[in-house]
């Protein structure tokens, strides 16, 4: 009984331990971050690490949910005799949700899983110790600009994603199944909101960006620094920030479309 | 330096398209020109029943949009709905006993305002109150009043 009361108290306390890292962890970036950004050269790479290399996928998958959402959404509106409604449909769908969150998930896969090993390796071969040693803060030189590099690219490739879908959506519809093209972008921009939908479609992938990024690079640097350690602490960041992800686009929707 | 400068490309075209992205999203798939009342002037009227109408729906004359709602109170002391529309300036010459109406768009559409210009030779200006107006059909009360009928019909036969 003792022994079972003194593991759920140790377990807290371990949780409790790792969450104020964490957030130290995120506050010490912020604070390194005007020095990565007076460094313009390491965010450019980081940005074609994490941006550039991840756009294939973000593209590939933003076409084919648009084309599927298309064809799903002309079957059902069809019964109604509503088809020219698809655009609205697809955009909406696109642009509040699936531009974002989609294109979260498959950056947490693509490019967080990444950046976790990344670091997590650095730390394990003490890359980052011996850096310290030479005097240059990690946190400037390795952490920081990846961190911004997720931020920034994470809201243009959900935007890509979403056009990319929208397009998609509109070869599928207007392209195959007969849709009338004109109905299909003027109800659409009849209902698409540049504010309410587009700019809170930014916002969401900003707040995603910046939790997918801190939930990867802290995985990595308080990783335990040995193969498997790194292997837990990729596979968490994946997990953590497709959780982290649903769970805010749920509070944000609330928030923002009540 | 080769690869720099590859990957320096690579970076600009992806900050490039993305930010296209941003820009197709603003003017194709929302509709920025499309008639953001700013420069506008304000009409008023009041309805005993707005209906389903909501604050953004169109305001038109003979089918073309020339304003929106902008807002719609309940007027306490007359107990009347009280619609406030904004008006583009490019239409400012709706005689003094224009009329206004809530319409649905199709059978179960949204809920729009139709203004009908009148004759008077002096025009509504801003802040004007619209006087002839003319509520939202409700389909419920329409669906009791023939069911009403129908039943008195049928006693009488």
């Amino acid at each position: 009984m003792t022994a079972w009361l003194q593991r759920l108290g140790r377990r807290g306390i371990g949780f409790f331990e790792r969450l104020g890292r964490g957030h130290l962890f995120l506050l010490r970036v912020l604070a390194a971050l005007p020095a990565a950004l007076a460094r313009p050269r390491l965010l450019v790479a980081q940005l074609h690490a994490v941006g550039v290399r991840t756009l294939l996928i973000i593209g590939v998958s933003g076409l084919f949910v648009g084309m599927v959402l298309g064809l799903q959404g002309y079957n059902t509106l069809v019964d109604f005799g509503a088809e020219e409604s698809l655009g609205v449909v697809v955009a909406l769908s696109l642009v509040r949700e699936l531009g974002p969150v989609v294109s979260a998930l498959l950056f947490a896969g693509r490019a967080g899983s990444a950046l976790t090993a990344e670091i997590g390796l650095m730390k394990a071969t003490e890359q980052l110790s011996g850096m310290e040693m030479m005097a240059v803060d990690p946190l400037e030189r390795v952490v920081a600009p990846r961190f911004v590099a997720g931020l920034v690219a994470m809201p243009l490739l959900a935007a890509i994603f979403s056009v990319v879908g929208v397009y998609g959506g509109w070869f599928v519809g207007v392209g195959l199944l007969g849709v009338d093209d004109g109905a299909f972008w003027s109800q659409m921009q009849a209902q698409v909101d540049l504010h309410d939908d587009v700019y809170n479609g930014v916002v969401k992938s900003l707040v995603f960006g910046f939790v997918a990024s801190w939930i990867a690079l802290f995985e990595g640097y308080d990783a335990v620094p040995t193969s498997e350690g790194v292997g837990r602490a990729t596979t968490r960041t994946v997990v953590h920030t497709a959780l982290a992800v649903l769970g805010l686009d749920f509070v944000l929707t609330a928030l923002m479309f009540e | 330096m080769v690869q720099t400068r590859t990957v320096e490309i690579a970076v600009g075209a992806f900050v490039a398209a993305g930010l296209g992205a941003l820009f197709v999203l603003a003017m194709k798939v929302s509709s920025i020109g499309a008639l953001d009342v700013a420069d506008g002037y304000e009409l008023v009227a009041r309805f005993d029943n707005v209906g389903g109408l909501k604050v953004r729906a169109p305001v038109t004359v003979g089918g073309v949009k020339v304003g929106r709602v902008v807002a719609i109170d309940y007027d306490m002391d007359r107990y009347e709905a009280v619609v406030h529309m904004r008006i583009d300036r490019r239409y400012d010459r709706f005689p003094a006993d224009t009329s206004a109406s809530i319409l649905t768009a199709g059978l179960l559409g949204e809920q729009y305002v139709g203004l009908e210009p009148g004759g008077e030779e002096r025009y509504l200006g801003d802040g004007d109150e619209i006087r002839l107006t003319q509520s939202a059909l409700v389909l419920e009360k329409i669906i009791g009043q023939f069911l009403y009928s129908k039943a008195a019909g049928g006693g009488a036969k």
